[in-house]
């Protein structure tokens, strides 16, 4: 379909016969097909739930009236709403931050020059392993190895952490908890691949330079390592922002925001307003509310981008 | 080399080994735990205390995957849908960055903000205007339905990407080849897609891994059971009253081969090509 577009724009400018035409209708015939798909699935639905939420009605049924700002309103004083926000925050902070020092530790322990190649190759694809798992099956997993007679259960009962069986997906003191562990597990990989690379990346010199200063392992690990990899840290954990705080799967699959409520997001919050409720205004706005976020985040992340290169 | 730095020096490298095999034991043991109970039977696989290894080895859970024709279903879905996804997101995304690339047009700048912006997009926030655009457009409960919005969220980092492949090869190398007669389609797939097929290879894997691990339009965008995919499919199982606890581990080890040998195959390009970007920056 793409070849057509671009065929035919080539067949019509070639018979006007002028070059300098044919030149340039070229690129866009080249991104005629990403700008339609872009246009028709991305501009035009961000178009509808935003017109959605200031509306009584769905804009793709008749009899709505204009609601002003009365769905936000509603969504905003909703007794779910906040805790919802709550919950996605710890889940999103704590996820951030663990992933952030996991990643960079096992980067760390993978890039010692003290330990061989092939022994580096192994470790590196055992660590990358999670990062390689659809969330369904993530979700699976963690429901097996968490299970009331499951081997977690086992091992911190025989190690005497624990008395008796934990419902950790079913007990709203460790539901958010489970949830949680479960996201760190299944995301630390991209921060490793992504801050292994970086560390590679620093020069030798540097380091080099500071050790001839007199600097420990520990000052040149806080003022060369740290610094050189600022920039990939700062990218990774806005990126990890956002796709946390969009999680679904994870969450819909494990405990669906239960137990009481205590693991729910905004994102499950808005799906059960759209799929349970039908209260699909209500939910446009919600949807709304998490987009702006997200763009708030992007745009961050766009600056910093920014102000690296 | 004086003998206590040698010394201190095998400590320190005992160190860093203890503390890989942690790591490993962290990432692999839930793993590992998956793979040898989905050698078990049903009433093993929850057997209090927890077996490591169980009398018979049993392969029961695979065959019953492996013939039933809607499970095999669910399989062949997923396959359809990411492969269709891949192809249609490369071919696309190669053609837009061959333009960002090569070409100064009006509403580059415009069509770049788009293109960086969508990917802030949240899929919980399309998923409303999906429901009513994917049944209008005939696509509801279809592989087109899925392919399509897939590559929403693809083709964005594949332009992206694939701009930035294409930018670090010399203008000279196209030049080139159009002086021979070529037009700058053929300069594109006969020069510059093969000079930049690391590139593109760990763009298609990574389209790949997407599309195969997609959840939430999978969930919302199809209906019967002749559409779905696997993650769907696997939650169908864990959904029933009697949970297929072996055949559900079986399922998931066969679910994350493909995606596993793709890794393990180009893992040194893929991780290269993933990472460059953060790098760069």
């Amino acid at each position: 379909m793409a070849n057509a577009h671009v065929a035919a724009i080539g067949t019509v400018a070639g018979r006007s016969g002028r070059k300098r035409q044919r030149r340039s209708l070229l690129p866009y015939g080249l991104i005629l097909p990403t700008a339609v798909l872009l246009l028709v699935l991305m501009v035009v639905p961000v178009v509808i739930v935003i017109a959605n939420s200031l509306f009584t009605q769905v804009v793709t049924r008749s009899g709505g009236r204009f609601a002003g700002v009365a769905n936000y309103a509603a969504v905003l004083t909703d007794p779910g709403f906040w805790p919802a926000t709550l919950n996605t925050a710890i889940f999103a902070g704590a996820s951030v931050a663990v992933h952030l020092v996991m990643g960079l530790g096992f980067a760390l322990l993978l890039n010692s020059p003290l330990i061989g190649r092939v022994t580096t190759a192994i470790f590196r694809t055992i660590l990358i392993l999670p990062w390689l798992f659809t969330a369904a099956v993530i979700a699976v997993l963690w429901r097996l190895i968490l299970a009331p007679t499951g081997v977690v259960n086992y091992a911190l009962e025989n190690l005497g952490i624990i008395q008796e069986a934990i419902q950790w997906f079913g007990d709203p003191a460790t539901a958010l908890f489970a949830v949680t562990l479960m996201n760190i597990w299944s995301g630390y990989p991209f921060f490793m691949i992504s801050l292994l690379a970086g560390l590679q990346g620093i020069p030798a010199d540097l380091h080099e330079a500071a050790r001839v200063d007199g600097a420990n392992a520990w000052q040149r690990f806080w003022n060369v390592t740290i610094p050189q990899l600022m920039p990939i840290i700062v990218s990774m954990a806005v990126l990890d922002l956002l796709w946390t705080t969009q999680q679904f799967a994870l969450i819909w699959l494990t405990t669906g925001g239960g137990p009481l409520g205590v693991t729910e997001m905004l994102s499950t919050f808005t799906y059960k307003l759209a799929f349970a409720d039908y209260n699909l205004v209500q939910a446009s706005a919600s949807a709304v509310l998490v987009l702006l976020f997200s763009l708030v985040v992007a745009v961050f992340y766009v600056r910093q981008q920014r102000k690296a290169s | 080399m004086s003998t206590t730095l040698v010394r201190r020096r095998r400590v320190q490298k005992t160190g860093v080994i203890a503390g890989l095999v942690v790591a490993a034991l962290v990432a692999g043991f839930p793993i590992f735990w998956m793979l040898i109970s989905s050698f078990k039977t049903n009433t093993e696989v929850f057997a209090y205390p927890p077996q490591l290894f169980t009398k018979g080895f049993s392969l029961d859970a695979y065959t019953a995957v492996l013939t039933d024709p809607m499970k095999l279903r669910f399989f062949v879905n997923s396959y359809v849908v990411a492969i269709a996804v891949t192809l249609a997101t490369l071919l696309i995304s190669i053609l837009a960055a061959y333009a960002f690339s090569r070409y100064e047009f009006r509403g580059k700048g415009l069509m770049n903000i788009v293109i960086i912006g969508v990917q802030a997009v949240p899929p919980i926030t399309l998923l409303i205007p999906y429901f009513s655009l994917i049944v209008a457009l005939k696509l509801y409960n279809s592989y087109g339905g899925l392919i399509l919005t897939y590559m929403v969220f693809t083709v964005p980092y594949a332009v992206i990407m694939l701009t930035s492949y294409f930018n670090t090869l010399p203008r000279e190398l196209d030049e080139a080849v159009k002086v021979d007669g070529a037009g700058p389609i053929t300069a594109l797939f006969r020069i510059l897609v093969p000079v930049a097929l690391p590139g593109v290879v760990s763009v298609g894997v990574y389209t790949f891994m997407i599309a195969w691990n997609e959840y939430l339009f999978a969930l919302t965008l199809t209906r019967t059971n002749d559409m779905r995919t696997l993650p769907i499919g696997i939650q169908l199982l864990l959904g029933q009253n009697n949970q297929e606890w072996s055949q559900l581990m079986a399922m998931s080890i066969l679910g994350m081969l493909p995606v596993l040998v793709l890794f393990l195959i180009f893992q040194r390009w893929f991780i290269g090509g993933l990472t460059s970007g953060a790098v760069k920056s």
